[in-house]
């Protein structure tokens, strides 16, 4: 259970750093986001969802489960997509309207 | 590295940004003029246990129900072990703060008479996954409300007996804090991670709690000299299987029931499904060889199964990733469940600053509300908005003569030296035999084999719990000597502290209950059946020179109001 930040995507904004519940998050040399402690990620996500260039992929850890899939977000404002992506590399994609609430 | 010393002044101290101190900065904006600090550890927008997301709330007085039906089932779930004024005076909350939440931007799910939609007695359909950004943005809206955030508060400022606030240090800035109140409010929350935890490996910090929720108000007030009630009545969730995801959304929300390895429904044939029973039933069913327990999903249809997926990623976004990821849809198989390791936390159970009605703790100048506060379980995400108002009103009235404190210049050099004499240069010099890591993880083993843990199935013995409080000293010791290179560090290693003294205080509440009142939350092997004679009180402890001191109080029941 942790993230990735893909520096290439990265625009070293710092807002995942802000968001961190765990403070994990540190800028390197480029000036780029990366996860300094990765076994402290609680994988709440926040930080996804606040990054808007689509740097951050968050991941199982393979002592629960993963199996080389991955999940990332895409917020428009009333709509949170969620994109996840599974073992073989398709891809599903989930859309959120944040105004409507759990059936469940 | 020398830190820079920051000394700030303000009316009301609020420590911890979640769902109880947010509450109680708005109401107290909302209500006065006076200036209100809110310090978080991390930041208020996506701080704490509701950083995901939360499913829905579960305190609600649904149409039929009463303040009375909800302080009666708390009641009985807890085995007459609750505050009743306390529980009482959150149900008479529970409505409104539901409301007010929807004011602020909660979506929550209505019927077309525009009534909400019920999950059970007392639950109401939301999406909560935003919760923690729209309390923070009805924060910013109030000027007299300062946020303060990756600032980790250590201690509280006690002059003459008195809290005159509290102090702490930046998480990412070379910066500590001195902070002076008229009054103090804590709200930092329960403690998870002193028990090993179900996943102890990479993904160690995959949890059901907030592994950021470190016992720190616990902590802090066992420290000066608080009373704290009903630690031995821990929390043990039920979960999904390694992703730890909550199980009600399909238990409950499905109405799904809880088959064992042969698919037989089990929960029934242990007593009436309650929280407590549906989890207790799953450990003997492991017990008993009939384990692996599961969620019965399989033959849901699609409309059910893509609800699924979107309820969890409203909150647990792992579950659906695991089951999209792995191409086990729920509907094809089972949900496999586990119980947590155990945690303290007063929103869920009973653990906590021991408080009058109206939440003042037994410090003068200090309140407890929300997880950190003791005496009323399952008060939950609404509750502990309840407390969050009860002890604003509260504040306001008490402060109204009060000058603001000073603080000896004398106190703060004693602060700055204590942080300093932690901090090293990072010159690859300094040597550390231990580090802060692997001394939390030797405390979390003691815990899980001696006190209690997952490992023996929750039970206890005072054998074992003596050689807990044994090891739990070395291991106090040893966290002494940790050196740390920078601030983080220097939170890492205030955490593991807190976490030890909490565990201590823990085993003295375990210990001093000789019966077993809840199963697995406290199961005490050596007096495995409930005693009403005896144990029909609370148990309490009082830190008093290095020594924990247990005292037994009489239960506060329907109508009575407790005062220090």
């Amino acid at each position: 259970m942790s993230i990735e930040i893909i520096k290439d995507k990265c625009v070293g904004c710092s807002k995942c750093i802000d968001v961190c519940p765990g403070n994990l998050i540190y800028k390197d040399q480029d000036q780029k986001m990366f996860i300094k402690y990765p076994k402290e990620c609680w994988g709440c996500t926040a930080c996804l969802k606040e990054c808007k260039f689509g740097a951050i992929k968050y991941f199982l850890g393979a002592d629960i489960g993963g199996q080389g899939g991955y999940l990332m977000t895409d917020d428009k404002s009333d709509f949170l997509h969620w994109h996840i992506v599974d073992k073989s590399g398709a891809e599903t994609e989930i859309i959120i309207d944040k105004r409507e609430s759990n059936k469940y | 590295m020398k830190l820079e010393k920051i000394i700030i002044d303000t009316d009301v101290l609020v420590i911890g940004g979640g769902a109880a101190g947010c509450f109680a900065a708005i109401t107290l904006a909302e209500k006065s003029d006076k200036k209100v600090l809110v310090v978080d550890k991390a930041n208020i927008k996506r701080s704490g246990c509701l950083a995901a997301g939360v499913n829905a709330l579960n305190a609600y007085i649904t149409k039929g129900e009463s303040v009375d039906s909800y302080v009666d089932y708390v009641k009985n779930e807890f085995e007459n072990v609750i505050r009743e004024d306390l529980t009482y005076s959150i149900g008479e909350r529970l409505n409104s703060v539901t409301e007010k939440m929807e004011r602020l931007g909660l979506p929550i799910l209505k019927d077309e008479y525009g009534e909400y939609v019920t999950r059970g007695k007392r639950s109401v359909k939301i999406n909560g996954e935003f919760i923690k950004p729209l309390l923070s943005d009805a924060l910013d809206k109030f000027d007299q409300v300062t946020s303060l955030n990756q600032v980790n508060i250590c201690d509280y400022l006690i002059r003459d007996g008195k809290v005159i606030g509290a102090y702490g240090v930046s998480v990412k800035e070379n910066k500590f804090y001195v902070i002076t109140a008229k009054a103090t409010i804590c709200a930092t929350g329960g403690a998870s991670g002193i028990y090993k935890p179900n996943n102890p490996g990479f993904s160690r910090h995959k949890m059901w709690y907030s592994p950021f929720n470190t016992g720190a108000g616990y902590a802090m007030g066992i420290r000066a000299g608080a009373e704290m009630t009903s630690f031995e009545m821990r929390f043990i969730a039920l979960r999904c299987k390694d992703t730890i995801a909550p199980t009600g959304t399909a238990a409950q929300g499905l109405k799904a029931k809880q088959v064992n390895a042969d698919g037989e429904d089990y929960v029934k044939t242990y007593g009436k499904p309650t929280t407590i029973m549906r989890l207790h039933s799953t450990i003997e069913e492991n017990i008993k060889g009939n384990g692996p327990c599961f969620i019965e999903t399989k033959g849901i249809n699609s409309d059910v199964e893509d609800q699924l997926f979107r309820a969890y990623l409203n909150m647990a976004p792992s579950q659906t990733l695991k089951w999209i990821e792995s191409g086990n849809y729920p509907s094809k198989e089972n949900i496999e469940i586990e119980g947590t390791e155990p945690y303290i936390v007063g929103g869920h159970t009973g653990s906590g600053y021991w408080i009058d009605n109206d939440r003042r703790t037994t410090l003068n100048g200090l309140y407890a509300i929300g997880d950190v506060a003791g005496g009323s379980p399952k008060k939950y995400v609404t509750g502990c908005f309840a407390e969050g108002e009860i002890a604003a009103e509260i504040v306001l009235k008490d402060i109204e003569n009060i000058e603001s404190p000073t603080v000896d210049e004398s106190l703060v050099r004693h602060i700055e030296e204590n942080f300093q004499s932690t901090l090293i240069n990072d010159d690859g010099l300094n040597y550390q035999q231990y580090e802060v890591g692997e001394l939390e993880e030797a405390m979390q083993k003691v815990m899980d084999e001696y006190a209690g843990g997952i490992s023996t199935n929750y039970g206890y013995n005072e054998q074992r719990l003596d050689i807990a409080l044994e090891k739990l000293e070395e291991l106090i010791v040893l966290s002494t000597k940790l050196k740390a290179k920078d601030t983080h560090e220097l939170m890492f290693i205030k955490e593991l502290e807190d976490r030890l003294i909490v565990s201590k205080v823990l085993i003295h509440h375990l210990k001093a209950r000789k019966e077993t009142r809840w199963k697995v939350y406290q199961k005490n092997l050596n007096y495995m059946e409930k005693d009403d004679e005896n144990f029909s009180n609370y148990i309490n402890t009082v830190y008093e020179n290095g020594e924990v001191r247990v005292l037994k109080r009489e239960l506060v029941k329907k109508g009575e109001h407790y005062e220090h």
